[in-house]
Parts: structure tokens; C-alpha cells; sequence
């Protein structure tokens, strides 16, 4: 195709958006990249409404045992194991991935690059279709005969292996399928955002003035391809167990079930730093713009990001100290977990650097940006006790695990979205959102989110195990004292939910009559912020864009302006 | 038809995105694969007995397999090497070869299996056997994939359009070709 057509780069798009759009091909089957961003991301915020309505569901159950929860009934046992797993799934694969990857790496990545669209349009279409496939088919499997699969999100054989252990014979199956599609539908997708990025900059783009945040996002799109291969051929082996009767992983019959935990962690660890990166090139972007300040160290950025990734994919036995691994393996992975602290460490104090001295600006999406950067240290100081394999002999399976991944995950998926989304709001609708309801839904989701999983640190500590149903029947954790703990980290839960009403009726609001946004609100140099707000029809208008410096040229002395766009001419 | 965006007209890296869209995919084959034949050699070292199983293929077939995809290859590069020429039908009518290449492999596969299924060497019999169909099958499919791709591509070059499509299906047929040279000895020849 490059050789067919001229790279004629002027006035290819006057023919352009004239001509009416029916309603389905506008908003169903658009190929073009924003539109497809949208769609990821409201599919991606659907999804975190079902799984933040699970996790109410299920804590309700276990602050109040038995309790008749509103909207749900009593939660049985089997119930709580589906609304766990599938919370777990949901907000992983179907929040996390969606929005930070997909929709923040299909709206800017053509737009930061200065091109009009992805390479793959078509390919782009079909890699949401059969997104939106698999999020269909995961919450069928809530409607099947026997339920949806309550085997954990980690799905270990052989629970998830066999019909009359998991008692879902359907739901299992399901829950697989839907997985193994979405892995499909981001396999498809970062074929876009790696060749994208790769061929369509626009000129005199050189690889050092790509913002860090497309830099994250096409390297997380490598670590996820070159990781969950292994678990697409896991997943294929497990689907044959549960209906053709192998037995890959049934120790019974010659099978191995550890070998899923290391197909399955393979993957799994590298996975955490699939939506880590992202994050963190959101939050360095907006870092950037509201400290009026050059990125601190930009390439260094880049080579710790490459080692990280390089590393990750050398810990995943840290999730398998207790399952048998020879304590002497068991040493290689706590020193490569101790390890690969480092870089990510580096990334936490460049962050700070880049802060020093900034003329900063506490505006709704720097909040979210600075919170990530205080949560995620929390989380990550966490890991490094459960890396030490002597520590998690004891720590495993306990909720100082499960607080520990919410420290992490939570700005990543939700602190790190809501700084993304508060950040280029102007830029995607066209309107400025309110900074008052924003600073309230900040505040209303920051201080319950801590007040929720501080205690369940504390909890763990004191020897209170995961998945478990009712704490009543194990008399060393029923004492009231945990109970309460319990109930506090449940209340902040619904103070924090109901706090979420906040953002929504500051989205729709905005939406509707927000103030009229201008091209480049935040005074920003990237090349998205260059163009109308929202971009028309082909990014650029008549001219695409060329560009002759990077990103992140803030407070250059002796020019009037404080920034420098990237496409300025000198 | 609408204009093709002005994205998938640069090509900044100077290599064409279809090229590196196909390095892509072959690269999350390769460690599907990779994945898959990883697991089967962990088990084969520790589990001795499986050479007695694995004693039950048909060396043979395979072997005959080798040499009809290693050949089918062939005539991909010599179908290459004529749509770089910018002759279509020659083109063309090298995938077909190619096809018929494909196509036979997985006459001789139906065959074979049949044998072994008739014989009660079932996907289910023990894990061995597990690891023989799914990789197998799992390699099958994308012969299978690769023909009517191919298929697609040659109606194309009858017409001398998107030439450039035959050296990426020849890449990719490479890349099917390879994984059966790792099949074929894992799972026939080491008994
Ligand atoms: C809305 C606030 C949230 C609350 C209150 C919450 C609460 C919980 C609880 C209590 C569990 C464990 C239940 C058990 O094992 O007994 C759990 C599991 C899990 N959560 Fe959350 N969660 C929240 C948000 C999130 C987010 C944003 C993510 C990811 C992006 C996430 C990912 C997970 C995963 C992966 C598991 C299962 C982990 C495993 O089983 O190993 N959660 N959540
Ligand atoms: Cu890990």
C-alpha cells in the first residue's frame, strides 16, 4: 500500500466531511480513530460501574453476613465467589485495559503524532467489535445454567479445570472464552498503536519528541503481545480439559497444575506494568504541562521504562513462592523482584524532580496526577515485603496481598483514568469540565479510597485470609474488632461510590453546557492541543502538521510565551 | 470509496506497515507456540514414558509433511519473486501451487488422525497425546488460515492489484513452515 499511494501529506482531506453520516455508520461503525476511542471508553466506564456494583455486593456480604443487600438479595456463597472473580476480570481486563490502552491510545496516538488517523483503520474497527464481543459474552455467563465461574480472576486448575469442583460447568468455559477474545481484540489492537506510532509521525517528528505518554503506551502494547502468548495456548489447553476431558493440568492423569500458574503468571506480571505504563505516561504528561517545566530527563525515562519491561518479565514466580517452587528459584525471584523496584523507584523520583521548582498549578487533572504518584508508592513500597519470599510465606493469600494490588491498581485504573479523562476532557467534547465538582469527586474518591484499604493492610497483617465467604465460621477472625475494620473499609466503600455520582454529573453537565473549551486550554505544547477542540474530521484540517522541537519545551528563557508548541516554526 | 487517511500513507521507519504489521503477527505466534511447545518440553524431560507414546506416530507421514511444506515454500518465494516483477498471473499462479501444498498437508494430517484415532490414541488419552493434537491442530488451523488467505490474495493479483500482499502471506507461510520443523521432531522423531 506505500508504494501505491503519493505521500501527497496537503489538502487530502478537503473532500472530507461533506457528505452526511447515517447514525450507524457514524457511531457503530465509524473507522475513525476518535470515534473509536469513545466507544473503548465508554464500554471501559459500563464495565467499572458493573464491576464497582460487584465489589458492593460482595463487601456488603462481608460486613454484614447474611445481610439482604439492596439490589443484589443475599448473597450465597456461590454468588460471592462469581462477584469476586469476575470483579477481578472486570476491572483488569475489561476497565483497565480498555480505557488506559485503548481509548487514551487510540484518540492520541494519531493526534499526538500529528496524523489523521491509524494505519489499520479497519483493523482498528474489528479489534473493538470483538472487544465489545467478549464483554458481552463474560456477563452472559452470568445468565447460564450453574452460574458465572467463581474460581478467582487467576482461574488455577484444577478448581477452574473441572465441572465438579467449580460447580459452573458453563460459566468456566465462558469466562475463558471471553478472556481469550479480549486478548484477541488488544492483540489487533496494538498492531495500530505500535505501527501508528512507528510510520504516521508526522514530519520532523524524530523518536525524541514523541511525548512520553505514546512512548508508554506502544511499549505496554509490546509487553502485552510478547507475554500473553503463552496464555492464549494455556487458555486453549484449559478449555480442552474443562469440555474435551485432557488432562494438561490434571495431576491425576500425568497433568501439571503448577504449569498454569507459571502460563498464567507469565503473563500476569508483566501485565501489571501493561497498565502501569500508561498511567504513568498520562500523569508525566500533565506533570509536565501544570509544573510548567521540561519532563525531568526524558530519555532516562525511556531506558528505565525498557528495563522495567525487561525485567518484568523475570518476577513472575513471586506469586508462587507457597505453590512448591524450590526455594533456591525461589531466591532468583526475590532478588529479580528487589530488582526491578529500582526503575520504577528512578520513575517516582524523575517525577519528583520534574515537580522541583515547577510553577505548579493544582488544577482537577494535577491532582489526580500528583495522588497517583503518592498511591502508587504506597503500593509499590508494599510489594517489595511480599518480593521477599521469607515475608510472603506468611503475607500470601492474605489481604495485605489484596491491599497491596488495590494500592497499585486503583491509581492506575481509576486515579490514573479520572487524571486522563479530567485532562483532555476539553480536547475530546469541546468544553471545559467544573473545577469545583471536580476538586469534590477528587477528594470524595481519594480519602475513602485509603480509608478503605489502609484497614485491610491491617487486617492482613493480623493473619485474615482472601476468599473467604463468611468470616463468622473461622472463630480467630470473627472477633468484633476485625469485624469492625471490616465494616469501616465497607462504609468508605459507599461513601466513595456515592461520590462517583459526583463525576457524572460533572461529565454530562460539562457535556451539555460547559464552558465553550479553546484550542489549547492547559497551554500545552503537544500537537493535539493545536487543533480545534474537538478535532475535526481528519485531526489537522487542510494542512497536517510538521514539527521542529519535543514536547516538553516549558519556560524556554527569552521567549514572551512560557511554552513552546511543537509545531511552531522557530 | 472514501480517501485513505493520510496515516497509512507515511512510512517514517522506511520499512512498508505491512511488513511490520506482519512481524507483529508473527511475533504473537511465536510465542503462542512458544508457550505451547515450552509447556510439552517441560513435561517430556521429566515424564520418560512419553517416548513410548510418541513411538506410536507415524514417522513417515510426517516426514512426507516436511518436504510437501518445505516445498509449498518454494513456490511462495518463486510467487514473491514474480509479483516483485509486477507479473500477477505468475504470481498468482504460484500461491496456488502453495495452496495445493497447503491443502495436501492437511489431507495426509486427516489421514494420519483418523489412523491414530481407529488405533485409540484419542486427545484425551493421556497428556502426551493432548499436547501431539493441540499443537498439531493448533499448527493445522493456521495452514488452514494461510490457504485462504492466500486464496484471497492470488483473486487479487489476477487482477495485478495490492501485489505487495504476496511477500507478507509468503512471510507468514515462512513462519507456519518454521513451526512445524519445531513440531516435527518434538513430536514424531524424538521417541
Ligand atoms: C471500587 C473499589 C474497590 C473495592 C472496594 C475493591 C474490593 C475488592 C476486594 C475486597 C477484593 C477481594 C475479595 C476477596 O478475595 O475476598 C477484590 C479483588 C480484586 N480486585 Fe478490587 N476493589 C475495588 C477496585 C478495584 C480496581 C480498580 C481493580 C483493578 C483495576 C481491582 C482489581 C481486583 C482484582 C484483580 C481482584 C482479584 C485479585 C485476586 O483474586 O488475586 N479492584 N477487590
Ligand atoms: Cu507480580
Amino acid at each position: 500500500m506505500a508504494e501505491s499511494v503519493p505521500a501527497a501529506d496537503v489538502h487530502a482531506h478537503d473532500d472530507h466531511g461533506h457528505h452526511e453520516q447515517s447514525f450507524a455508520s457514524k457511531y457503530l461503525f465509524s473507522t475513525d480513530h476518535k470515534m473509536i476511542a469513545m466507544q473503548y471508553m465508554f464500554t471501559g466506564m459500563a464495565m467499572a460501574l458493573i464491576g464497582g456494583f460487584f465489589a458492593y455486593a460482595f463487601r456488603m456480604q462481608l460486613a454484614f453476613p447474611g445481610m439482604d443487600v439492596p439490589f443484589w438479595g443475599q448473597v450465597s456463597a456461590a454468588e460471592y465467589n462469581a462477584l469476586v472473580t469476575n470483579h477481578g476480570t472486570i476491572m483488569i481486563f475489561w476497565v483497565a485495559m480498555p480505557v488506559l490502552i485503548a481509548a487514551f491510545g487510540n484518540y492520541l496516538i494519531p493526534l499526538m503524532c500529528g496524523c489523521d488517523d491509524m494505519v489499520f483503520p479497519r483493523l482498528n474497527r474489528l479489534s473493538y467489535q470483538i472487544f465489545l464481543l467478549s464483554a458481552v459474552v463474560l456477563i452472559a455467563s452470568f445468565f447460564v445454567e450453574g452460574g458465572a465461574f467463581g474460581g478467582a480472576w487467576t482461574a488455577y486448575p484444577p478448581l477452574s479445570a473441572k465441572a465438579e469442583y467449580s460447580l459452573t460447568p458453563l460459566g468456566s468455559t465462558i469466562w475463558v472464552i471471553a478472556v481469550a477474545l479480549e486478548f484477541v481484540a488488544f492483540l489487533l489492537g496494538g498492531i495500530n498503536f505500535v505501527t501508528t506510532a512507528m510510520n504516521s509521525r508526522a514530519e520532523g517528528m524524530g523518536m525524541y519528541d514523541i511525548p512520553v505518554v505514546i512512548w508508554m503506551i506502544v511499549i505496554a502494547s509490546i509487553l502485552f503481545m510478547a507475554s500473553v502468548g503463552p496464555l492464549i495456548a494455556g487458555a486453549v489447553m484449559l478449555v480442552f480439559d474443562q469440555t474435551l476431558g485432557t488432562n494438561f493440568f490434571d495431576p491425576d492423569r500425568g497433568g501439571d497444575p503448577i504449569l498454569w500458574q507459571h502460563l498464567f503468571w507469565f503473563f500476569g506480571h508483566p501485565e501489571v506494568y501493561v497498565v502501569l505504563l500508561p498511567a504513568l505516561g498520562i500523569t508525566a504528561d500533565i506533570m509536565a504541562t501544570f509544573s510548567r517545566k521540561k519532563i525531568f530527563a526524558y530519555k532516562t525515562v525511556l531506558y528505565t521504562t525498557f528495563a522495567t519491561g525487561v525485567l518484568s518479565f523475570m518476577v513472575w514466580a513471586h506469586h508462587q513462592f507457597i505453590a512448591g517452587v524450590d526455594p533456591r528459584m525461589a531466591h532468583v525471584f526475590t532478588i529479580t523482584t528487589l530488582l526491578i523496584s529500582i526503575p520504577i523507584a528512578e520513575l517516582c523520583f524523575v517525577y519528583i524532580a520534574t515537580l522541583y521548582k515547577g510553577s505548579i498549578t493544582l488544577s482537577t487533572p494535577m491532582l489526580w496526577a500528583l495522588a497517583f504518584l503518592g498511591e502508587f508508592l504506597i503500593g509499590g513500597v508494599t510489594g517489595i515485603f511480599l518480593g521477599a519470599s521469607g515475608a510472603d510465606v506468611y503475607f500470601h493469600d492474605t489481604y495485605f496481598v489484596l491491599a497491596h494490588f488495590h494500592y497499585t491498581f486503583f491509581p492506575i485504573a481509576i486515579i490514573g483514568t479520572f487524571a486522563g479523562v479530567t485532562y483532555w476532557f476539553p480536547k475530546m467534547f469541546g468544553r471545559m469540565m467544573n473545577e469545583t465538582l471536580g476538586k469534590i469527586h477528587f477528594w470524595g474518591t481519594v480519602i475513602p479510597f485509603n480509608c478503605i484499604f489502609i484497614p485491610l493492610f491491617f487486617l492482613g497483617m493480623g493473619g485474615q485470609h482472601r476468599r473467604i465467604y463468611n468470616y463468622e465460621n473461622f472463630p480467630e477472625l470473627a472477633g468484633q474488632g476485625m469485624q469492625d475494620i471490616r465494616i469501616f473499609a465497607t462504609v468508605s466503600l459507599l461513601v466513595m461510590l456515592a461520590f462517583q455520582v459526583v463525576f457524572f454529573i460533572n461529565f454530562i453537565m460539562s457535556l451539555r453546557s460547559g464552558k465553550k473549551a479553546p484550542n489549547n486550554p492547559w497551554r500545552a505544547n503537544t500537537l493535539e492541543w493545536q487543533t480545534p477542540s474537538p478535532p475535526p474530521h481528519g485531526n489537522f484540517g487542510s494542512e497536517m502538521p510538521k514539527v521542529y522541537r519535543g514536547p516538553y519545551e516549558y519556560g524556554t528563557p527569552g521567549r514572551e510565551e512560557d511554552f513552546w508548541p511543537q509545531n511552531a516554526p522557530s | 470509496m472514501a480517501m485513505r487517511p493520510i496515516a497509512t500513507t507515511r512510512q517514517v521507519t522506511g520499512i512498508p506497515t505491512g511488513r511490520l504489521a506482519t512481524w507483529w503477527v508473527i511475533g504473537s505466534e511465536i510465542v503462542i507456540f512458544g508457550g505451547l511447545l515450552g509447556s510439552y518440553l517441560m513435561h517430556r524431560l521429566v515424564n520418560m514414558q512419553w517416548a513410548n507414546y510418541a513411538a506410536h506416530t507415524n514417522t513417515w507421514a510426517g516426514a512426507f509433511n516436511t518436504l510437501v511444506l518445505l516445498t509449498s515454500s518454494l513456490s511462495a518465494v518463486l510467487a514473491h519473486h514474480a509479483a516483485s516483477h509486477g507479473d500477477g498471473k505468475k504470481a498468482a499462479r504460484y500461491l496456488w501451487m502453495t495452496m495445493g501444498g497447503g491443502a495436501l498437508f492437511v489431507a495426509v494430517k486427516a489421514v494420519e488422525w483418523t489412523h491414530e484415532i481407529q488405533l485409540g490414541y484419542t486427545i484425551s488419552s493421556n497428556a502426551f497425546w493432548a499436547f501431539y493434537y493441540t499443537a498439531a491442530g493448533l499448527h493445522a488451523l493456521h495452514v488452514i488460515a494461510g490457504v485462504i488467505i492466500m486464496g484471497i490474495i492470488s483473486v487479487a493479483c489476477l487482477k495485478n492489484e495490492d501485489l505487495h500482499r504476496v511477500e507478507l502471506i509468503g512471510n507468514y507461510w515462512h513462519f507456519v513452515d518454521l513451526v512445524w520443523i519445531f513440531l516435527f521432531p518434538l513430536l514424531y522423531i524424538a521417541k
